[in-house]
Order: C-alpha cells, then sequence, then structure tokens
C-alpha cells in the first residue's frame, strides 16, 4: 500500500518538477489580472511612465473617484444602468435555474413519449450559442414585439441548452427511492419536486449560478435594445473608456470592478461546481 | 395510475387486445403533470435555439431584406458564396485557423493542467483551480489592450524597447504579421473554462482502486497511467468538454473585435461570425446572412460526429 500523499506510478523528481511548472503558469494566468488592479491604483503619471511598471510606486484612488465623476455626469443617471444590469443578471439567474430544474426533473427521472427525442435535442444544441442563432432570434424578437424591452435581455438566456443539460445530469443521481418514498407518503408531483429534489441539487443551482451571473454581469451592447434607459452597466462603463488615451487608468479600475462579482461568487461555489461538473460527461 | 407507470406495466394489467395508439396516448396521459413541467423551458428552447436554426435554413434560400416579403431563389445564396464572396472564403479560412488553435490546443491544455492540478493536495488544488480559471471566468479580453498597446508604454513594447530587442513599437493589433499570432495568444490565455472545470471534477471521480490494479498490471509511469487508465475513464467528459470547446472555438467573434477593432486590417482577422454579423446586422441582407449560419451550423454538427468518432478511440 502507497503511503498516504504519496501515489503509485509517480516519481518524486516528476513530482516536484509539476509543482514548480504550474506555480509558474499559475503567476503568467494571473499577471494580466495584477496589472489590471495594479494600473487601476496608479496615479496618472506613474501610467505613462517609460519602462512601464506591473505595481504602482505610490497608491491613488484617483482612478476611481474619476469613474464615478464621470459615471454622475453621464445622460442618463448611471444607477439606471446599474439597475438595469443587477435586474437582469438577477431575474435571468433565477429563472433560468426555477425553468430548467423544473424541465430537467421529469427527463432525469422518469420515462414517457419524447422524453428520449427531447434529450438528444438538448444535447446537440448544446453548440448553438446565442452567438449563432444571433440574426434568426433577431427577426423572431422583433416578430414578438419584444424589441427595446427586459424580455429581450432575460427570457432567451433562461431557455439555455447548457444549464438545462448540467441540471439534468446532476438530477439523474438522486437516488429514486427518495422519490418513491415520498409518493408513498402521498405527495404529488409539485411537492415531490420542490421538496424532495430541489434541495437535493443545490450543487447544481449554485453552478448554473455562476455561469449565468458571468454572461448577464458583463452582457454589454445588444441588437435588441437601442433606448439609452434600458442599456446596461458594462455598455456604460465601455463607453467611458472609450473616451480616449487619458482614461486607461478609469478603464483599469472598470475592468477590476466588473471581475470582483463572478470571482467573488466563484471562490464560495467552488466546490458545489466541481462537485456539479463531475456528473456532465456525455454517453457516446 | 401511478405516474410512472410504462407502456409495459400497462399491457400487463389491462385488457390485453387494445391498439398501440392506446396505450400510447394513455402513456401521454399518465404523464401529464411531467409535461407542464416542461413546458416553460421547452417553450424558450425552441423559440430561441431550435426556431432560429430552422428559420436560418429556411430564408437561406430566399432573397430577404427585412422589409419586403422573402422571395424564393433556389441555391442562389450559396452559390454566390462559394463562387463569388472572396471575403467569405478568407473568412471560412481565418475561423478555421483561430479554431485549430483555440478548440484542440485549449482542450489538450485544460486537460494537462487539470491533471496536473489533480495531483496536488485539495487547498492547493482549490487555489490553483481558481487561477487557472480567473482569466476564462473575468472576461478581461481588454485589458491585453493596454499590455500590448501600440507605444512605448504598453507592458510588451516597453520592455522590448528598454532591453533593446527593438528600437520602435511593434503594432500587435494593426500589423498583420502579428495580428493572428496575438489574438491566439490572449484567446488561449482566457480559454481554460468550462472544459477545464469538467476535466477537475472528472478526475477528481475517478476510481483509485483502478490505479492501483493498473500499477500490477506493469503501468509504469504518469503518462502511461494517463493514457491506459484515466482517459478511458473520463470518455464521458473528454466528449462533453469536446462539445463545448467546438462551440467556445467558433464564438471567438467578439473577443477579436474587442482586440482588433472592426473590420480588422486587411481582415487578417475576420471570421464568419463577423461576416454573418456583417450582412445580417449592417447590410440587412437576411437570407444571405442566413446561408451564413446554415453553414456554420452544418460545419458544427459535423465536427461534432467527427469528433465522437475520435473519442471512442482514447486509450486503445
Amino acid at each position: 500500500m502507497a503511503k498516504r500523499g504519496k501515489r503509485l506510478n509517480r516519481s518524486t523528481g516528476g513530482t516536484v518538477a509539476v509543482l514548480l511548472f504550474l506555480i509558474l503558469v499559475a503567476c503568467f494566468m494571473v499577471t494580466p489580472m495584477i496589472f489590471a488592479i495594479g494600473n487601476s491604483l496608479k496615479p496618472m503619471d506613474e501610467l505613462f511612465k517609460f519602462p512601464p511598471t506591473l505595481w504602482p510606486t505610490n497608491y491613488t484612488l484617483d482612478n476611481f473617484r474619476n469613474l464615478f465623476v464621470l459615471m454622475s455626469s453621464s445622460w442618463v443617471p448611471m444607477t439606471r444602468y446599474l439597475f438595469n444590469t443587477l435586474f437582469i443578471t438577477i431575474a435571468g439567474t433565477i429563472g433560468h435555474i426555477l425553468v430548467v430544474s423544473m424541465c430537467a426533473y421529469p427527463l432525469s427521472k422518469y420515462r414517457f413519449p419524447l422524453s428520449g427525442f427531447i434529450n438528444k435535442i438538448i444535447e446537440l444544441s448544446l453548440m448553438f450559442t446565442a452567438a449563432v442563432t444571433g440574426i434568426p432570434s433577431y427577426l423572431i424578437m422583433s416578430k414578438l414585439g419584444w424589441m427595446d424591452t427586459y424580455w429581450a435581455l432575460i427570457i432567451p438566456t433562461m431557455g439555455s441548452a447548457f444549464g438545462m443539460y448540467l441540471m439534468r445530469q446532476f438530477m439523474s443521481q438522486i437516488p429514486d427511492s427518495l422519490l418513491e418514498s415520498a409518493r408513498i407518503d402521498g405527495a404529488n408531483q409539485w411537492q415531490i419536486f420542490w421538496k424532495i429534489v430541489m434541495p437535493q441539487v443545490k450543487s447544481a443551482w449554485l453552478t448554473l449560478m455562476i455561469f449565468q451571473v458571468q454572461g448577464l454581469w458583463n452582457l454589454g451592447s445588444t441588437t435588441y435594445v437601442f433606448k439609452e434607459q434600458l442599456k446596461t452597466l458594462p455598455y456604460a462603463l465601455q463607453q467611458i473608456t472609450a473616451g480616449g488615451i487619458a482614461r486607461q487608468g478609469v478603464a483599469s479600475a472598470v475592468a477590476v470592478v466588473m471581475m470582483l462579482v463572478p470571482i467573488t461568487i466563484f471562490i464560495f461555489c467552488q466546490s458545489n461546481i466541481i462537485e456539479t461538473m463531475a456528473t456532465s460527461g456525455m454517453k457516446e | 395510475m401511478d405516474e410512472n407507470a410504462t407502456t409495459a406495466e400497462l399491457v400487463t394489467s389491462e385488457a390485453p387486445e387494445r391498439s398501440w395508439l392506446w396505450y400510447k396516448w394513455h402513456d401521454i396521459k399518465n404523464h401529464g403533470s411531467l409535461y407542464l413541467f416542461m413546458l416553460p423551458f421547452l417553450l424558450i428552447f425552441t423559440t430561441f435555439t431550435i426556431l432560429p436554426v430552422l428559420i436560418s435554413v429556411y430564408y437561406s434560400f430566399t432573397n430577404f431584406n427585412v422589409l419586403e416579403p422573402a422571395q424564393y431563389c433556389g441555391w442562389e445564396n450559396y452559390i454566390r458564396l462559394f463562387l463569388s464572396d472572396d471575403l467569405f472564403i478568407t473568412a471560412v479560412k481565418n475561423t478555421f485557423v483561430f479554431a485549430v488553435y483555440t478548440g484542440p490546443a485549449s482542450y489538450l491544455l485544460c486537460l494537462i493542467f487539470a491533471w496536473l492540478i489533480n495531483e496536488l493536495t485539495p487547498k492547493f488544488r482549490a487555489f490553483l483551480t481558481l487561477m487557472f480559471y480567473a482569466p476564462a471566468l473575468a472576461n478581461m479580453t481588454v485589458i491585453w489592450k493596454i499590455i500590448f498597446s501600440s507605444d512605448q508604454y504598453g507592458l510588451v513594447n516597453g520592455f522590448l524597447m528598454e532591453n533593446q530587442i527593438i528600437s520602435s513599437p511593434i503594432q500587435f493589433f494593426a500589423d498583420v504579421n502579428y495580428i493572428v499570432p496575438t489574438v491566439i495568444f490572449v484567446l488561449l490565455w482566457s480559454s481554460l473554462g468550462t472544459s477545464f472545470l469538467t476535466f477537475i471534477a472528472g478526475l477528481q471521480n475517478v476510481d483509485r482502486s483502478l490505479y492501483e490494479a493498473a500499477s500490477i498490471d506493469g503501468i509504469k509511469n504518469r503518462w502511461q497511467e494517463l493514457w491506459y487508465v484515466t482517459l478511458p475513464y473520463m470518455r464521458p467528459q473528454l466528449l462533453f468538454s469536446a462539445v463545448i470547446s467546438i462551440a467556445g472555438a467558433f464564438n471567438i467573434g467578439d473577443a477579436i473585435t474587442v482586440l482588433c477593432g472592426y473590420p480588422s486590417v486587411d481582415y487578417v482577422a475576420h471570421t464568419i461570425m463577423h461576416h454573418l454579423q456583417d450582412y445580417g446586422g449592417t447590410r440587412l441582407e437576411m437570407g444571405y446572412a442566413c446561408a451564413i449560419a446554415t453553414i456554420l451550423f452544418i460545419i458544427m454538427i459535423s465536427l461534432n460526429k467527427i469528433i465522437q468518432k475520435l473519442i471512442s478511440k482514447v486509450g486503445e
């Protein structure tokens, strides 16, 4: 038997080499982010110093302050953009999780006419992301009269095949006996779904949450919305940072603000996400 | 009747001389509440995923500019695409160049890094997973514009000039010799995404006793163990990640626009996705745009089939 901490088929030299290599690559991976954080804290003269530096020598919050000033002078009040993004992210995420779980429950736990067919279609359409179906979706959206509404931004993402697939895979692990005993106790389908199944798939909710938030929080300009009142925060921030080279520090401050949300969520949910992704495998 | 009773159970418990259709109908009726559960998702999914694909195929055979009703025109759009649209051929070529690098290369990177990280202790593993996944999570393409900035204040140009490797700054996103490699580099950096997490998770679930058995069977080092034990066990994860990678590799249009602007210099970074947006969004030649989208669907589905074949050969 191998000792604890040491695995079979491994040489010690190899393990050390692997560890060093990984740390090196990891440092490379986060350098641009460190640079963004560093840049956002640099005063103007350090932003344009030669040779450029990764980290500032004098810290300042000027860039964040400038961002705030620029934000308050925008055409539509900044709080409106913030509200739009928050509303779209929250409504889209909750809606997605609910709609997807309700559909995943029958598809993962029962066999009925068309269930096999629906499962196949969902697996096939994993590749057809919003960018690919964009042009025809635009036609549908205008037929529905959803142009310039929140619906156009929220509803399509709720029906993503990707989240559906992950949820279905995760739910299929729930033991049938659990549902059986609830049925014997007289629970109806809705009660079984809401009280037995949903609490069991918490990890999958959190996973869908991070993927959904990642998409919606970063949602910038789209072809569906023209009214300034409905535009999102990333769009507004893009406009601010597009104001020329002098806004470089502000651009970095924006990047830092935008990355904080998804990274924080990921840190808190990482183990749940890994648990969910473990069930994501696809049968040939 | 019990909700999940199958047709077979109905056959044995009820009168046997009913028709097949009758059983089918009862099967559907017994699962009525289940169909209600699925209704919201299926409605949205059909409207915004299935219908667009069908609409694309339909309009690809028409002349359609949104304002006037569509007119049937046979294969005209496709003939025009392949025979007289040089830019489309360029776009296909560029898409494949980008797809080959960001698809298979990022797939392998995901697998290799996930596999190496998996060897570590849980705390360290969680930390490194975060560091590797962060670029995909944070959507930070824009920061590379500053790093590769075309003046001496850009991090890369500044470094190269200070060390006297070059005398004037390189126009990374404007010089045709540098655009493609630089874009591929940035895309690869942010490509350790969903596939990476899938592999991390899949590797943790490999049955440990398999490794012991393999060791007795004469597996000597980590490379043999990976090819003969780990990968065959992870085939379902390999397939899922491959599908996600295909989707990702064809979805790079937006990131390229952030880096190089649109259109890129001499169209060296012009992809099918850009061509699609150009005709659909700007010129409103919807029929033509739909023909482009249809070709994209066909490419994706064929790649999916090829990859399924390849993955079934893993570990042989």
